[in-house]
């Protein structure tokens, strides 16, 4: 049995962070536990926060569990947290800059050509342009797990378009109306501050050629993705408008929004949808949900895209592993964050390692996201792991492994009463003229007993994350 | 050399269209081997957008066309001085690395009858340099001008299976060959002079360009049996065809599309 560092309880006393919700769960008895968790539920759907999951069939507006414990973190341990990810943040974009322009880290041999412009998510076409301030991922969602008091990892960077910031401002919402109370008891940062900072970095990128207060709107797929309430929330929350592509037109060199008083001239567009549906004349010909002509607009610097088109090559998980030499080679300094040790299965010595401890690692495929396609050793069959042998066999290149991580526990509350259960953390960095983040985050937890998966898509639940004041 | 184009490609509908955008690629390259005199590119009717230079050195310029449309009319007229360069794409300036030229795509994927040949042709090769014109001899031998046997999606490996095509064929098996071998190579359009030699040919051409280390982008016409030289004008290049066209656009709306193209090349002897 492993051992796992629980956030609450050290050795048997409580941690200091979480010393005033001994008291809080104490007074609350089963019942009134039960009453508390039908009202979340109730208030969750009434705004109606849903959360598709693709390929697991069933009810498409199934709500993702919320769990009414709290996830708390104190002003120390958020402080170097910060840091960490800024950093992070900062060399991912120069990453970014860089091998979309002159790749001086492949010409200085720190990350392998293939690697990079071999990549699906390389854009050559993008190549040659600088976009406003030179910044590629100006919503960085950085996945963290803890393993012991001072023990944190960086999982996996996500550059395009992290979804979920909207569960960590509704968690905080539905918990401070439920529990007035221990939002008074405790000093807790603000995270409503979200939704301001991402329409100034927003702003703060418009081209060159915009003369005005920018005007911005997000660019959504539409009400069938799964991420769509995502969507009109922050665009309502930041007052702009939320399109889709068949709203947006191109002429003269700028991209314009149909209105009912007319044309209006679009500045930033921050698009929730995948590069290869921007625009059917640069990218995927038979896509109806993009603009066409838009990239041409991009490229000339009439409108700005946010994320920008390519920033994936950056969060590809065979480049998670060059992250740490990034930081060292644009920046100049240590990381601040680890990575989870990786082996590559590209890799000869890396594959062969991998396929004798297949039972003890976590396999992953280099493209792959949302906890699809993905080998728990450990917790698995013996069919599964000789599936994913041969997988792995037939294409080394398409997988990585990590070692199973003792993620950390906090008390979450279950059928039975109060038990721990594996979280990780989802910080949003925002980057713009600055580079900001709230203190919280999406904190996810594995609501099945022992289950180290937090995706909401393999039985994951939301918890509202505090971040103590001084 | 010099040569006078005179191009117009048009797009008619059957039932006016909502609206219309172009992204076009019809600029002559600046490379050593070429200067355009003149160039003059208009969409009649049509409102001009923003124009770039891209990371592989061609310029692009957007247009757009407000409905009702019921005809895109894209003319291009202009004049360009051309010298020999045996195929040698020198002082051209990118920012793309070669790197990124091996990726596969639809159009050029590689299949074992593509490995097969590139092999073959490869074996015993001097040198990069030789690798590249035996692949160019290998594809001219193994797909015959055939104008009509195939169509604009078809791929490398389906002409090579026909053993016919025209120089889009060509080109993309010609790309194929040099990937399977790991050498960068890309899709090239633009026009060729060619009525001296009887034979009527369309003016509009393509060839594919394979990276040589040391020496840099080489252009080889497999159709032609020949390196690019001035009776050549290069546009711009890509991956493949799709990402090469000089002309991308769409039309908004439900009618059927008709295409007219029509080129004029002339040459003044100097």
């Amino acid at each position: 049995m492993t051992d796992f560092f629980n956030e609450m309880y050290d050795a048997g006393k409580v941690r200091e962070p979480y010393a005033r919700l001994e008291d809080w769960t104490k007074a609350m008895p089963a019942e009134l536990r039960h009453l508390k968790q039908a009202e979340a539920e109730a208030l969750f759907r009434r705004i109606g926060i849903t959360f598709a999951v693709y390929g697991e069939g069933g009810d498409p507006d199934r709500l993702i569990p919320f769990d009414m414990f709290p996830r708390v973190f104190t002003q120390f341990e958020w402080r170097r947290l910060e840091k960490g990810i800024k950093q992070r943040a900062r060399a991912l974009n120069a990453f970014l800059l860089d091998v979309y322009g002159r790749g001086e880290i492949v010409k200085a041999g720190k990350i392998p050509a293939r690697l990079v412009y071999q990549n699906e998510a390389y854009e050559r076409a993008v190549s040659g342009f600088t976009p406003p301030r030179g910044i590629y991922s100006h919503i960085v969602g950085i996945d963290i797990v803890r393993t012991g008091a001072d023990e944190f990892f960086v999982l996996e960077d996500n550059c395009r378009t992290p979804s979920g910031v909207s569960y960590m401002l509704e968690n905080r919402e539905i918990m401070m109306r439920m529990f007035p109370q221990i939002f008074r008891e405790n000093r807790i940062e603000p995270v409503d501050g979200y939704a301001d900072a991402l329409r100034r970095t927003l702003a703060s990128v418009a081209p060159a050629k915009c003369d005005r207060e920018p005007t911005i709107a997000i660019l959504t797929p539409g009400h069938f993705n799964s991420a769509y309430y995502e969507h009109s929330f922050l665009a309502d929350l930041m007052g702009v408008e939320l399109v889709e592509g068949a709203d947006l037109f191109v002429e003269g060199g700028f991209c314009w929004m149909r209105t009912t008083e007319g044309p209006k001239k679009l500045d930033v567009i921050y698009r929730r949808l995948d590069d290869a549906f921007l625009d059917p004349l640069c990218f995927r010909p038979d896509s109806m949900l993009g603009v066409p002509g838009l990239m041409d607009v991009y490229r000339s610097g009439g409108v700005t895209i946010c994320s920008a088109p390519g920033a994936g090559v950056a969060d590809d998980k065979a480049i998670y592993t060059y992250v740490p030499d990034m930081v060292r080679f644009y920046l100049g300094e240590e990381p601040l964050l680890n990575n989870v040790p990786t082996w590559k299965c590209a890799k000869d010595d890396d594959c062969k390692y991998v396929l004798e401890h297949l039972g003890d690692l976590v396999v992953k495929e280099v493209h792959g996201s949302g906890g699809y396609g993905m080998l728990v050793g450990p917790k698995s069959t013996k069919e599964q792991i000789e599936t994913f042998r041969i997988k792995i066999t037939e294409n080394p290149d398409n997988y990585i492994a990590q070692p199973t991580l003792a993620l950390s526990t906090t008390p979450t509350f279950v059928e039975e009463g109060i038990a721990p259960r594996h979280v990780d953390l989802r910080p949003y960095c925002l980057v713009g003229e600055k580079i900001e983040l709230v203190p919280g985050g999406l904190t996810r937890v594995a609501l099945k007993e022992g289950s180290l998966v937090v995706n909401s898509s393999q039985g994951g639940g939301v918890k509202d994350t505090w971040v103590l004041a001084e | 050399m010099i040569l006078t184009v005179n191009h117009v490609t048009t797009y008619r509908y059957d039932a006016p269209m909502r609206a219309a955008v172009q992204s076009l690629r019809l600029f002559p390259s600046r490379f050593d081997g070429q200067r355009a005199i003149r160039w003059d590119v208009t969409v009649e009717g049509g409102t001009r957008g923003g124009s770039f230079r891209d990371g592989a050195g061609d310029k692009v310029e957007g247009w757009s066309m407000r409905g009702p449309v019921s005809e895109v009319s894209i003319a291009v007229s202009g004049q360009v001085e051309t010298i020999d360069m045996a195929g040698v794409l020198r002082g051209h300036r990118e920012l793309v690395p070669p790197f990124a030229y091996l990726r596969e795509t639809v159009a050029t994927w590689i299949d074992d009858a593509i490995e097969t040949l590139a092999q073959e042709a490869a074996a015993g090769a001097d040198d990069a340099l030789d690798r590249a014109h035996r692949l160019s001899a290998a594809v001219a031998g193994a797909i015959t001008y055939a104008p009509g046997v195939t169509h604009a999606h078809t791929t490398a490996a389906e002409a090579l299976d026909l053993g016919e095509g025209v120089c889009q064929d060509h080109a993309h098996a010609l790309i194929a060959c040099a990937r399977a071998l790991d050498m960068p190579a890309r899709y090239v359009s633009g026009y060729l002079y060619a009525r001296d030699d009887g034979v009527p040919h369309e003016a509009s051409h393509a060839w594919a360009e394979i990276w040589v280390e040391g020496i840099g982008w080489i252009g080889f016409d497999a159709a032609n049996g020949c390196c690019p030289d001035e009776r050549y004008i290069r546009l711009g290049s890509g991956l493949d065809a799709r990402e090469a066209a000089p002309v991308k656009g769409v039309a908004m709306g439900a009618g059927e599309e008709k295409l007219d193209v029509t080129v004029a090349l002339d040459a003044i002897q100097q």
